[in-house]
Formats: structure tokens, sequence, C-alpha cells
């Protein structure tokens, strides 16, 4: 089998004496869409800090296409390849959804210790901000302020500029957090073309979309592993059920 | 940018629109000197989302330059800015280098202490004069010419490094390192998130913004041939942010704007009476209050209905 893209090696972190991570081990294979998911409290966004690096794990690795990353701050896993989307929007409001992902564009092309010629003036960044504003649909919107985009433009936006990073891991934070129904059919279709491209981690909510788009998923429950399948055999887990019961009925 | 050019312009006119005696081209060089300063800060301020209380330090250092050389009688500016510029981007280097491993309130609190250490050194150099200050032999010369002496080439000599500090301002904001400056200060985490490290590109800045200030430090010594430690008293810092506010976080001209404006409304409250404070506190709240956008931002607003 072909070395996975990212593996977490029993990662544990807790937080006074609550462990909200216990033991978490999972794989990405290339090309795969893994879906975390699992029951309100069940560690999910303490997991994905530790991947991206804006939370330390306590004990345990994380390894990015063979290289143990778990001390590297998020910036150099992010020159790495590993780009991430937020749960809470984080784009530039102030600054044009064109440049919002330009940024992103300029961070992997050479040194930006540049002092003298504009930035907004140079093609070669455009034209590939314009690219990645392109595949989630966004274009028409590229010289409008970040801010002034509405909710599920805003989701498309964070894709744009992960994309736009050319990575070889999506880590993606609840893309549909707080978009309504059609806004989020729209973003499923969208996630839908991502894949075979870059490997995606995706925490999710939705379990409508993480079953529509999963190859794998990995459930949590109270910071630990509970299963790890295909959405068949999740489906069919009955622990899973268990850990599930009085909240929603899945698949 | 119509704007600044329109304030260039007025600045360049200003001796032969009746602003041609002493004291008026005097009150206009203190302005664009603050300018100068300010436009440093406004590239922490405004570019960088950095507030700095420790800007006056920098300005003091580069007028105790001028200071350290009179006194071994090197007065030629070719050799005072260099050394003025170069022990400003030092000082900065080494104190922005530990401020800004810290952010809000905890970055201001250590740029004052750095501020007031520089102060209370300057105090104590009894050499120059400690509290007391020390006057100068003369105004530098220029490759030995003694050009500054003229009241009209100073004029024009603070005019043309203030357009010049402006144009290196924006030309510094609109490339990739003010990109990533100006998006540290909108969201750091997402800058983060992109790979960039927002850490050398604010030390930069802090550096730049350093020599800016030192520059017109120099210049202010020039003008008054006196400095004194107060020159770098945190009050200082404090009248050069609220230039900065006052003026506008919109732009750079803001900077220049704030600055000319501070010393000019200073100038015709204390013709009117000597208890001009007294009015200038009010003032400045309400310039505050009914202009957000700074002075700047006002009249940008009245020139593009105009």
């Amino acid at each position: 089998m072909a070395e996975p893209v990212l593996r977490l090696d029993a990662l544990h972190k807790s937080f006074g004496g609550l462990a909200v991570t216990a033991d978490v081990s999972l794989d990405v294979r290339p090309g795969e869409l893994h879906a975390v998911i699992g029951p309100n409290g069940a560690g999910k966004t303490t997991l994905i800090h530790q991947v991206s690096g804006t939370l330390r794990p306590d004990a345990g690795r994380v390894v990015f296409e063979g290289r143990d990353v778990t001390a590297l701050s998020m910036a150099r896993r992010a020159r790495l390849g590993l780009a991430r989307s937020f749960q809470i929007t984080a784009v530039l409001p102030g600054f044009s959804t064109r440049e919002n992902v330009a940024l992103a564009v300029q961070a992997r092309s050479g040194t930006s210790f540049r002092f003298l010629r504009a930035a907004a003036g140079e093609r070669a960044l455009n034209d590939a901000a314009e690219a990645a504003l392109a595949q989630v649909g966004l274009l028409d919107r590229a010289a409008v302020a970040a801010g002034a985009l509405s909710h599920g433009e805003k989701r498309q936006l964070e894709l744009a500029i992960a994309l736009a990073q050319a990575p070889r891991l999506l880590l993606l934070d609840e893309p549909l957090a707080g978009t309504g129904a059609e806004e989020a059919e729209r973003l499923v279709a969208l996630l839908r073309t991502l894949k075979g491209g870059p490997a995606i981690l995706l925490v999710e909510h939705d379990m409508q979309a993480v079953f529509a788009l999963a190859d794998r998923i990995t459930v949590l429950a109270l910071g630990r592993v509970i299963a790890t399948g295909t959405p068949d055999a999740i489906r069919a887990d009955a622990a899973v059920r268990e850990a599930y019961l009085g909240e929603e009925a899945i698949g | 940018m119509r704007l600044a050019l329109a304030v260039f312009a007025l600045l360049a006119a200003a001796p032969w629109l009746g602003f041609g005696e002493g004291h008026s081209l005097t009150l206009l060089a203190r302005g664009m000197i603050l300018g100068i300063a300010a436009l440093g800060l406004w590239l922490l301020v405004g570019g960088a989302g950095l507030v700095s209380l420790g800007h006056a330090a920098m300005l003091g250092i580069g007028a105790y330059a001028v200071v350290v050389l009179d006194d071994a009688r090197i007065t030629d500016a070719l050799v005072v800015v260099p050394v003025a510029l170069a022990a400003a981007a030092i000082f900065a280097l080494l104190t922005g280098a530990v401020a800004l491993r810290t952010t809000g309130v905890n970055f201001i609190m250590i740029t004052i202490a750095f501020g007031q250490m520089a102060f209370f050194t300057a105090s104590s150099l009894a050499l120059y004069g400690g509290d007391d200050g020390y006057t100068l032999y003369g105004r530098n010369t220029i490759g030995g010419a003694r050009w500054l002496q003229d009241r009209l080439v100073f004029h024009y000599t603070c005019l043309a490094l203030l357009i010049a500090c402006f144009l290196l301002l924006r030309m510094l904001l609109a490339s990739r390192f003010g990109r990533v400056l100006r998006a540290a200060k909108e969201s750091p985490l997402r800058v983060e998130a992109i790979g960039f490290n927002p850490y050398p590109y604010r030390l930069l800045a802090y550096v730049v913004a350093g020599m800016m200030a030192a520059l017109a430090g120099v210049l202010l010594a020039n003008a008054t041939e006196f400095v004194a430690p107060s020159y770098l008293a945190w009050q200082r810092s404090g009248e050069l942010l609220f230039v900065v506010i006052l003026g506008g976080l919109g732009g750079p001209q803001g900077a220049v704007v704030g600055a000319l404006a501070l010393v000019l409304v200073e100038e015709l409250l204390s013709d009117l009476t000597e208890h001009w404070r007294l009015i200038m506190g009010p003032l400045l709240v309400l310039a505050v209050l009914f202009l957000p956008r700074g002075i700047a931002g006002g009249l940008a607003g009245v020139l593009r209905r105009g």
C-alpha cells in the first residue's frame, strides 16, 4: 500500500484532567477523502487543531508525507503542503476576493521580501488566484471585498484560498458550518469536484454530506476512535449507533 | 493620492502664498518634520496594526546622533544622516525583536518601556547637557555647503524628504512585503495558515518606521538647533500616535495631514489665548468623534464630491 499522506500516531491531548484526544490514530491515503465525525464534545476540533499545528499534542506524532511535523508551526506545515480551512470564516475582509487568494499563491511563489513592485500587478499571482476562484465558482466576485461576500461565498473563498496553496493535503474544518440548505448543497457538489485531487481530511457535522462524500469515515466519541471504515461499514457499526443514540439518526 | 498631491502642492507654494516669513516657515517645517515621523508610525499602526507608544525614542535617537556628532565637530549631513539612520535601525532591530514577540496591550507597554529607557539614558548624558539639553554649534552642512542655513532651502529640503518618505511608504505597502504586513493586520491566523510567519515582516516594518523617525529627528535638531531629552518622552510618542489617528488610518496621507493639522491648529489657538490647551482637548475629542476616518478620510470625501 502506498505511504499515507497523513498519519496520526497515538495522539493524546488533555485539558486539565480531561482527555479531549485519547490515543487517536488514523491515516489519510493519497487521493482519499477521509471524514471525521462524532457527537458534540467528541474532540473533533481539538484534533484538527493538532493536525494543522495550532495545538501541540501532549503525546503522539503527526506524520505528514513520511515526515514528523509534530513540532512544526502552522506556517511551516502550510509551506510543506498542508492547507486548512477554518470553521469560523477567516478571510481578509478588507482585501478583494482575488487578493485573498493571490496572497496564498504568493506564499508559495518565491520570497515575499520584495519591495519595489506592486503585488496587485503581478500577473502570475493573479492568474493562479483566478484559476482557484474559477474552480470554486467565485470568479465573477473576484473584485469584490471579501467582507462583502455572503456567508456561503465566504465558505467558497475559504476553499479557494486552500486550493491556491497547491496543497498535498486539505484539512477542511466544518466547511458547511452555518450554511443554509441550498448553499450546503452547492458546497457539497463543489467538494465532490475536488475529490481525486489532494487528499482531504474533512471534519463535518452534516451527516448527509459526510456519507455522500467520504471514502472512509473515522468516528470519534469522548476523544477516542470508536470506528474507522467505509460509509457502509460505519452505518452498520453497533458502537457508532450507540454513541449517536439520542443525537440523530445517521445515514 | 489626490489629497496628498494637493497638500504637497500647497506646501511647495506656501512661501509664495504669504507664508514666506521666518515664523510661518518654522511652523511649516515643524509640521513636515512631525509628518515624516508620523509616516513611520503610520506604517506600524495603519499598515501593520501595531500600536507603538515608543516612537519618539527613534526620533530622539536621530536628534541625539546630531548632538553627539556636533560635539565631536562632525556636522556634515552626509555623515550625520547615515549615522542617525543606522543608530535608529539598530535600536529598532534590538527592541523590536523583543517587543514583537507580543501584541496588543503588551506590545504598547513594551514599546513604552523601551522608549522610557532611551529617555532616561538621554537625561543622564551629562556630556550633552543632561536634562537641560544641548544647543548645537549650528545647522548641519551638506557636502561642506551651509545650505540648510537658508530658510527656503530648509523648507524645500523638509518637503522633498516628506514626499520621498510618503512615496517609499506607498511603494512598500503595495509590494509583496506590504501585502503580507497588511494581511497579518487583518487576520494573523489566516496569514499563518497559508504559510507566512508575520514576525520578520513586522520586524522589518518596525526598523523602517524607526529610521523614518530618526530622519525626522535629524531635521528637528537642525530646525531648532537644540536637542533635549523631552524629545524622547513618552508624551511625544502619544502625540505622534494622536497625529496618526487624527489624520486617519485609511492611507499614509493621513499621517501628513494629521501632523500639519495639529501644528497649525495649535498655532492658531495659541494666538487666540494662552489657555489654548483648554480648547485643544475638546477639539481633538470632537475630531475623533465626528471624523471616524480621520481628517484625511473626511477631506478625501469632500474632494471626491467636489
